[in-house]
């Protein structure tokens, strides 16, 4: 259990030591956000009680493609420099692998996503820093890297790797993209009964990882 | 029968009956091998013979569509992470990060494999590999034999029974050449065994105390070095592997 837990640490702190130095992945995600809001906040012209209707929608759609654009970076950049075998050869589980690449992942969108959100806040004046929006954010986001770390690894080992992540994670994040609009939409407007959308999200997010913990090893060794 | 792991188990790789098939083209077919401990075993055949598929199957990196490894008295399908534990690979990749220095590739990979005094054994592995005084550059800016003598570095850093290499000697100039024949001779370090894939017949009579010659995934020849000189193992290759080397 002690070597586990070594091990998952030195693969996360590798993983952003690398990152640290390469900046490759990060200013992906962070230019891509940004950008997108800009774009919205521009393009859109959206006001009153409009905003608060599709903000939401705007805000999920920029962190899941953003996010998607960081994750499937994740096993490719690992598999086509060749260190996915160096870390294959090491005597850790497969599971503990899948939950470093995900802390990892995690990290990753939690630093996108601490200046997606104030910026959305200011772009669209709505009240996303709020505890009931980042319990939201917190669940979506664990949701989208479970999945985006699980399809990754199955992608980086296909030619058009490129093209399938989006083409697996899509479909399969519909739940959790549903969930988190619709919990944050609650949240920013105060609404207390309706679907227990936080519900949803924790049903999905344990579901989600306990499949992707289990079958990580069939996805990574190809 | 020892316990696996142990200093009672005297053998240290034991292969039966390996087969790697991708669709209908068999790797490897039927594949037997065993390998006492500290045994050296040159493996040599014209390319796409099977050679790296071998190394990857020894390595747990690809799975076998039959037969059965032992490493260590381990069974790679019953103890994949003891296998892996025990086994160290140099491959045609070096396995290192770019953006890492040389040091801090090994502390990495020494992590995983949970080894005690890692600061210490990798300075004796970054002074061994003669790569101490550019042990803090990144990776990426040393030259392609630097990387190779840091990946043999890093395939010793956890102290493997079992020595994977394959073609080792990619980019190294002539005195790392000797370095890795102390390495795989087991002067420069203790012992251990070691599976070699190599198209240099010198260097295989030279390092390792049998060859085995391996064409279109069988194994055809295996005879012990001390027996052998360059023109019969030539000949030998030649007439069983069908090329020249």
């Amino acid at each position: 259990m002690k070597l586990t837990l070594q091990q998952v640490l030195a693969i996360v702190q590798k993983d952003l030591m690398v990152e640290m130095r390469a900046r490759d992945l990060l200013v992906l995600m962070l230019t891509f956000a940004v950008l997108s809001l800009v774009i919205f906040y521009l393009a859109l012209d959206l006001w009153g009680p409009v905003v608060q209707r599709v903000g939401p929608g705007l805000l999920w759609m920029t962190i899941t493609f953003a996010a998607m654009l960081g994750m499937g970076r994740t096993f490719v950049r690992e598999y086509e420099r060749g260190t996915l075998a160096g870390l294959l050869l090491a005597p850790i589980d497969r599971g503990a692998l899948f939950i470093s690449k995900l802390l990892a992942n995690l990290i990753f969108l939690f630093i996108m996503e601490a200046v997606t959100l104030p910026m959305f806040a200011l772009l669209f004046d709505l009240p996303v820093l709020n505890p009931a929006v980042m319990l939201a954010t917190l669940l979506g986001t664990l949701g989208l890297a479970i999945l985006g770390t699980m399809f990754s690894a199955m992608a980086a080992h296909s030619r058009a790797r490129e093209a399938l992540l989006p083409l697996l994670l899509l479909p399969t994040t519909v739940p959790i993209i549903i969930g988190a609009v619709q919990a944050t939409s609650n949240a920013i407007s105060g609404v207390a009964d309706g679907p227990p959308w936080i519900g949803l999200l924790i049903a999905f997010d344990v579901i989600f990882l306990t499949l992707s913990y289990l079958l990580f090893e069939h996805a990574i060794e190809g | 029968m020892a316990d696996p792991g142990t200093d009672d188990v005297d053998t240290a790789v034991e292969v039966q009956g390996i087969t790697k098939r991708y669709g209908a083209q068999a790797a490897l077919d039927q594949v037997d091998l065993c390998l006492g401990c500290n045994e050296r075993l040159a493996v040599l055949g014209p390319n796409g013979a099977g050679k790296t598929t071998l190394i990857a199957v020894l390595a747990t990196l690809v799975r076998p569509s039959a037969g059965t490894l032992r490493v260590m008295g381990f069974d790679s399908a019953d103890a994949p992470n003891e296998v892996r534990r025990r086994i160290g690979v140099v491959a045609h990749q070096t396995y290192l990060y770019e953006e890492l220095s040389a040091r801090e590739n090994l502390l990495f990979y020494g992590r995983l494999y949970g080894m005690p005094d890692l600061e210490a054994r990798v300075e004796m592995l970054l002074k061994l590999v003669d790569i101490y005084p550019r042990r803090h550059e990144q990776i990426a800016n040393l030259s392609r034999g630097m990387q190779q003598r840091v990946a043999l570095a890093r395939a010793l850093v956890h102290d493997p029974d079992v020595l994977l290499l394959d073609e080792p000697d990619t980019g190294l100039d002539q005195a790392h050449l000797d370095l890795l024949a102390s390495l795989v001779q087991g002067r420069a370090i203790p012992a251990r065994t070691v599976i070699l894939t190599t198209h240099n017949l010198d260097r295989a009579l030279e390092l390792c105390g049998r060859v085995a010659v391996l064409a279109q995934g069988r194994l055809v020849y295996q005879a012990a070095s001390a027996a052998l000189d360059r023109a019969a193992l030539r000949d030998a290759y030649h007439r069983l592997a069908g090329a020249a080397p």
